[in-house]
C-alpha cells in the first residue's frame, strides 16, 4: 500500500534555531499516528509544515506523491489535509452553525454571481450544505446550540465544533492539535470514542498531537517522540512507555523505588 | 418561521411604498431638501459599499474617496456633450477618446463602476497582502495619489480648475434606485457562501486559510465589488454637484464614511442606512451651532468646523460606549420586524385584561 503522507527528511531552520531536524514520516492510509514530545520540541511546526503555514527549509512533503512543499494552505486543504489547532482557532463572533457551513465553502460548486442572486442551483447546494452542517453538529450533540455565537460556547464544546468544521472539509488526513487540552476526564473519554467514530465514518488518516498518555496510548497505534527537533523514539505504545530515552526526556521516571 | 414566499411580497410591497415616497419627496419637498435626502441616498451606496470590505471582510480601506473620484470623473467626461466639452478645457485641449465618446447615464454611471473596479483590482492584488494599519495607509495613499493624478492631468480631468456644468441628472429616483440595488446586491453576497468566506478571514485569517479559504481571491473580490459601488456613487455625486474638481475628493469624503459606517456599526447593513440619513440630516441642522450662538448668559463665538467637532464627540462618546454602532449588529429582517409588531401588540392585551 502506498503512503498517503511521506515526509522526506525535512529540517526547518527560524534564523539560527533549528526547530525541527531531519524529521522522517510515512503516514499509511487509514492509521492513527501520536506525536507526542516536551513543549517546543517542534510538535506544531510539523503541522505548519504539513499544511502550508511554514515552509521546510531543507527537503520536501508529499501528500499522495504530490508535491505539497510550499504550497499554500488553501490549496492544501482542497487536497484534502485539514487540521485543527492548538490554541482553538473559530469565528468567535458567527454562529455555530456558519463555523461548520463555512468549512463547505472550498467545495463549493455555484458562482459568484449565482450565489448573490441565490439562483436555483445555488439555493440547492446552500441547503445541502445546511443538511450535512446539521448532521456533523448532531454527530458532537451541538447541534441545540446552532444559532449560539461559536465564541460562546465552553472551551470543550469549541474543540469539538473545531474538529466539525475541519471534517466539513471532506478531508482525508485529519491533523488533531492537541484535542484534549483543556477537557475534564469524562469529556476526554467521549473525545476518544469520538476520534474512533470519525476515522471510521470517514475513512480518515489521523496525526494526533496530545500530552494527555491516556489519549495517545489509548487510540494510537504508532508514536512518534520528538525532542528539541528531533525524532528520539517511535513504536507502539508498549515500546515508547519502556523506551529509557523516552522516559528520560519527556515521560518522566514514576515510582521506581515502591 | 416566516415563509420566504411572504418575505418576497413584503419587500415588493416596501419597494412599492418607498417608489410612492421618493415620488412625494421629489415633488413636494423643496430642492434644499431634496439635496439633502440625494446626499443621504449617496451615503447609503457608499456607506454599504465601505461595509462590505472594512465591516464584513475586516480589510480597513481607506480609499474610498479614490474610487468617487474615478468614478466622478468617468460620468462627468461621459455625459457631457462633445462641444461643450471643448469649451470647457482651457489649460489643455481634451485628449483624443473623451473628445468624441458621449453616452446616457445609465451607461456612465456603469462604467464609472466598472472603472473604479479595475483600479481596485490592481491595486488589490498587491496592496491587500498587507494587514490592519498597514492597509490602512496603502490605500489612502492610494486616494492620494489618485487625487493628485486628477489634478495633474489637465487633458484629462482639467486640472485644478476640475469640470464644471455637469448636467444634473441625479435625482431621487437614481440615488435611491441605486441604494436599493446596492444594498441587494451585497446583502445577497454577505448572505451567502461566499459572505460567510469573508467573514471568515474577517474573523480569524489563518483558520479560514487553512479550511480551504483562498484568501487573495475573497479580498481581491470583495474590495473590487466596493468599489465598483463607489464608483457609481461617485458618479451620482458629480451629477448631483454638477461641479467636480480634485478638492471634493480629499481625505475628508472618506473620513464622512467612515463616520457614517462607525455610527451605523461595522457589519450592519439596517444600521449604515439609517446612519447615513441621520449624518446628513445632522450635518444640516447643526448649522446653526456654527453661527455662533447663546446658552443664557454664556456666549459662543462663531466658529466655523464645529459641526465637525460635535461629530467627533460623537463618534468619540460611541466608541467608548457603544462600540458596536447604534445598531449594534443588528439587521432588518421581516420576522423580526413583525415579532417586534407583534410584541407591541401582545403588550397592551395583557393591560386591558387586567383591567377587565
Amino acid at each position: 500500500m502506498r503512503e498517503i503522507l511521506n515526509i522526506d527528511n525535512i529540517t526547518i531552520k527560524f534564523g539560527g534555531l533549528t526547530a525541527v531536524k531531519n524529521f522522517i514520516l510515512k503516514v499509511f492510509p487509514g492509521e492513527l499516528i501520536g506525536i507526542i514530545g516536551p513543549n517546543g520540541a517542534g510538535k506544531t511546526t510539523i503541522f505548519n509544515m504539513i499544511t502550508g503555514i511554514y515552509k521546510p527549509t531543507v527537503n520536501k512533503i508529499y501528500f499522495q506523491d504530490t508535491d505539497i512543499t510550499g504550497m499554500k494552505p488553501d490549496k492544501i486543504a482542497k487536497i484534502g489535509i485539514a487540521r485543527t489547532f492548538q490554541n482553538v482557532r473559530l469565528m468567535e463572533n458567527l454562529t455555530v452553525i456558519d463555523n461548520v457551513m463555512i468549512g463547505f465553502h472550498l467545495h463549493l460548486q455555484s458562482n459568484l454571481l449565482s450565489a448573490i442572486f441565490k439562483f436555483p442551483g445555488y439555493a440547492r447546494e446552500e441547503e445541502n450544505i445546511y443538511q450535512k452542517s446539521i448532521e456533523l453538529l448532531e454527530k458532537v450533540d451541538l447541534e441545540e446550540y446552532k444559532l449560539e455565537k461559536a465564541g460562546s460556547l465552553p472551551y470543550g464544546q469549541q474543540r469539538k465544533l473545531e474538529i466539525v468544521r475541519a471534517l466539513a472539509t471532506r478531508p482525508k488526513l485529519l491533523l488533531l492539535d492537541e484535542p484534549a487540552a483543556g477537557m475534564n476526564p469524562q469529556e476526554t473519554k467521549e473525545l476518544m470514542r469520538f476520534i474512533q467514530e470519525i476515522r471510521e465514518d470517514f475513512n480518515l488518516t489521523i496525526l494526533l498531537i496530545e500530552h494527555d498518555m491516556r489519549v495517545v496510548m489509548g487510540i494510537c497505534e504508532r508514536i512518534l517522540v520528538l525532542n528539541y527537533g528531533e525524532t528520539i523514539a517511535e513504536g507502539n505504545p508498549e515500546e515508547i512507555q519502556h523506551n529509557p530515552e523516552v522516559i528520560k526526556a519527556y515521560l518522566g521516571v514514576e515510582a521506581t523505588y515502591a | 418561521m416566516m415563509k420566504r414566499q411572504n418575505a418576497k411580497v413584503f419587500t415588493i410591497l416596501a419597494l412599492i411604498v418607498l417608489s410612492i415616497l421618493v415620488y412625494l419627496a421629489q415633488n413636494k419637498l423643496d430642492p434644499y431638501q431634496i439635496r439633502i435626502l440625494n446626499l443621504g441616498a449617496i451615503y447609503v451606496t457608499l456607506g454599504v459599499s465601505l461595509n462590505l470590505i472594512y465591516g464584513f471582510t475586516g480589510q480597513f480601506s481607506l480609499g474610498h474617496a479614490g474610487f468617487m473620484a474615478i468614478g466622478a470623473y468617468v460620468t462627468a467626461l461621459l455625459v457631457l456633450p462633445p462641444y461643450y466639452k471643448e469649451m470647457i478645457f482651457i489649460l489643455e485641449p481634451l485628449a483624443w477618446p473623451f473628445t468624441v465618446i458621449h453616452a446616457p447615464f445609465l451607461i456612465a454611471l456603469l462604467c464609472s463602476g466598472l472603472m473604479a473596479a479595475l483600479a481596485a483590482f490592481l491595486i488589490g492584488l498587491p496592496v491587500l497582502r498587507l494587514k490592519g494599519d498597514y492597509l490602512g495607509i496603502a490605500t489612502l495613499g492610494f486616494a492620494e495619489i489618485i487625487r493628485v493624478i486628477a489634478n495633474n492631468l489637465p487633458h484629462i480631468t482639467n486640472g485644478a480648475l476640475g469640470i464644471k456644468g455637469i448636467p444634473e441628472f441625479t435625482n431621487l429616483w437614481w440615488t435611491v434606485g441605486v441604494a436599493v440595488v446596492t444594498i441587494y446586491i451585497i446583502k445577497g453576497l454577505v448572505h451567502s457562501s461566499y459572505g460567510r468566506a469573508l467573514m471568515a478571514i474577517r474573523e480569524n485569517e489563518i483558520a479560514a486559510e487553512v479550511i480551504g479559504i483562498n484568501l487573495t481571491y475573497h479580498k481581491v473580490m470583495s474590495f473590487t465589488i466596493s468599489a465598483f459601488f463607489a464608483g457609481v456613487a461617485g458618479g451620482l455625486f458629480a451629477c448631483l454637484l454638477t461641479t467636480i474638481d480634485p478638492k471634493a475628493f480629499m481625505f475628508i469624503m472618506t473620513y464622512n464614511i467612515l463616520i457614517v459606517l462607525v455610527l451605523g456599526g461595522l457589519g450592519s447593513i439596517t444600521g449604515t442606512v439609517i446612519a447615513a440619513f441621520l449624518y446628513n440630516f445632522l450635518l444640516e441642522y447643526l448649522r446653526p451651532i456654527e453661527a455662533g450662538f447663546q446658552i443664557g448668559p454664556i456666549v459662543f463665538p462663531a466658529i466655523p468646523g464645529l459641526r465637525m467637532v460635535t461629530f467627533s464627540v460623537v463618534l468619540l462618546v460611541l466608541i467608548i460606549y457603544k462600540q458596536s454602532g447604534l445598531m449594534g449588529g443588528f439587521e432588518f429582517s421581516w420576522q423580526a420586524f413583525f415579532q417586534f409588531v407583534n410584541k407591541l401588540f401582545t403588550k397592551k392585551k395583557p393591560t386591558e385584561g387586567s383591567t377587565s
